[in-house]
């Protein structure tokens, strides 16, 4: 679904992803993991053509992004700090997403709106909202229009634990149906059981990108957090060598 | 992009400075008319009141508003809509906010107090005025990702179109008074929106008689269709280089 081409990306003198090649296919639940400052948000951005790369070429579903905008339909994304205008309301910003997707109603998927009972406060001002409560929106939002990817950036901070539960099980329910899911998380072990695929960076590097399994049998670690671990500290020998 | 300019519009609407803005303008204009018992000298302190502060407002609450908006700006990106749509809405949505505070806080006392066709040109040259400088202030906050100093850049132009550039103009007449300079003195003050905007309301007034043969000349310029033609043209050229240049660098530039 997602095809990476050689992307780099600098910011002046600040390499951000250096030469990144990698596939993500329909059904992936990818992890993508690495310290601050690794290059993963760049990295999304860059599909969401946010960032504009410096070289290199991402396709989605074959299609090469350039000005193009429309592909952004098969997309649903969940920043990892989502503002609004203050003085918006709750339903206003769900109304405008319909208008400018111009999806019909039957084909809404609104199980988190339901879910998170985003109906209770949709009169209110977004201004006037908790940090927990504009995640449980901005999930809502990226999950509505049934999009064949998802990414999620950080996607369970700041939620409480039922919220989050019900985020991970959605999550798990659309990936199960083939849909391709990039996540980036902080709390390796909030993702563990949902996880198919990890790709580890580190300083812009794409370092491991496979499945779960193959990372499981190489580290020898069942937890992703350890697996992980085992990766870093692959990397530093390599270093120090 | 009229739903998203409709939303848009409306939460600025309700935003405290948008609404401090009308008040004071209200407040300020009432009060200038019933001081004054001559209406042409309140209507001159109102003209110079008014630009000053709306370009300063128009400036500096684009600019804010533009950097409060950008999460918002970024999640409206990772829609199905080009960039040029969500910035052309932030720029209309802004306008039409500020023309509607401008209306509500000059246009209602200067009908309250019957000004005429003064009063008409002072609102039908604010209004373009403070669009223009919108478009300016986006054509730099565009370029300037950090807050404090894209504020303070915008906030040092306006203080250079606002004071030192009359300053500047005054200097340059006074030293070559020798020569016949209306001509260039005319190009130099279509160089700045503020000055362009002040002197063509003024000159509609009365109290260009008192400004000898300059005034004079300047009045048989612009109180022409020719004029009027010429500070329209080059108010709109003040409103659409820079929101050119704002387009162009939103287009290239990494969120």
């Amino acid at each position: 679904m997602i095809k990476i081409a050689e992307l780099s990306k600098s910011f002046g003198k600040l390499n951000a992803l250096k030469n990144i090649s990698m596939e993500l296919l329909g059904g992936q639940l990818t992890a993508l993991i690495g310290p601050n400052g690794s290059g993963k948000t760049t990295l999304i951005k860059s599909i969401l053509s946010l960032v504009k790369p410096t070289s290199g070429r991402i396709e989605i579903q074959g299609k090469n992004i350039g000005n193009d905008d429309n592909y952004r339909t098969s997309i649903g994304y969940m920043p990892q700090i989502g503002r609004f205008p203050d003085h918006i309301k709750v339903y206003q910003i769900f109304d405008l997403l319909k208008n400018i997707r111009k999806i019909p109603d039957h084909m809404l998927d609104e199980d988190l709106y339901l879910e998170f009972n985003i109906n209770s406060f949709r009169d209110k001002a977004m201004g006037t909202l908790s940090g927990g409560m504009r995640q449980k929106v901005n999930a809502a939002i990226a999950f509505l229009f049934n999009p064949r990817i998802l990414i999620l950036d950080e996607p369970t901070s700041g939620l409480d634990p039922i919220s989050s539960e019900i985020l991970k099980n959605k999550i798990s329910t659309e990936n199960k149906k083939g849909k391709l899911v990039i996540l980036s998380s902080h709390i390796l072990s909030d993702i563990d059981e949902i996880t198919t695929h990890v790709a580890y960076m580190q300083e812009g590097n794409l370092i491991f990108n496979g499945s779960f399994e193959d990372l499981q049998l190489k580290s020898n670690e069942i937890k992703l957090g350890k697996a992980i671990a085992y990766l870093m500290r692959s990397q530093q020998s390599n270093i120090t060598q | 992009m009229p739903k998203l300019i409709l939303y848009i519009f409306r939460d600025i609407l309700r935003n405290k400075i948008v609404i401090a803005l009308s008040i004071f303008l209200f407040a300020v204009s009432f009060v200038l008319f019933n001081l004054e018992e001559n209406s042409s000298k309140a209507m001159l302190s109102i003209l110079n009141m008014a630009l000053i502060i709306t370009p300063l407002i128009s400036m500096i609450f684009a600019a804010i508003h533009y950097y409060n908006s950008y999460e918002f700006i970024e999640l409206m990106l990772a829609q199905p809509i080009s960039r040029k749509k969500i910035l052309s809405s932030e720029f209309f949505a802004l306008g039409l906010a500020l023309s509607v505070a401008l209306l509500a806080g000059l246009g209602l006392p200067l009908i309250i107090y019957q000004s005429g066709i003064d009063g008409i040109w002072l609102l039908t040259t604010t209004i373009p005025l403070a669009w223009s400088c919108i478009a300016i202030a986006f054509a730099i906050t565009v370029n300037i990702r950090d807050k404090a100093k894209g504020i303070g850049t915008v906030l040092l132009l306006w203080f250079y179109l606002s004071l030192i550039y009359d300053g500047l103009i005054l200097f340059t007449m006074f030293s070559l008074s020798d020569y016949p300079l209306e001509k260039i003195t005319l190009g130099l003050i279509a160089l700045n929106p503020i000055d362009l905007a002040r002197v063509s309301i003024m000159l509609k007034m009365d109290v260009s008689a008192l400004m000898g043969y300059t005034g004079a000349l300047y009045k048989h310029f612009f109180g022409s269709v020719y004029g009027f033609a010429f500070t329209f043209g080059i108010l709109l050229l003040w409103i659409i280089v820079p929101l050119f240049i704002a387009h162009h660098s939103f287009q290239k530039k990494d969120i």
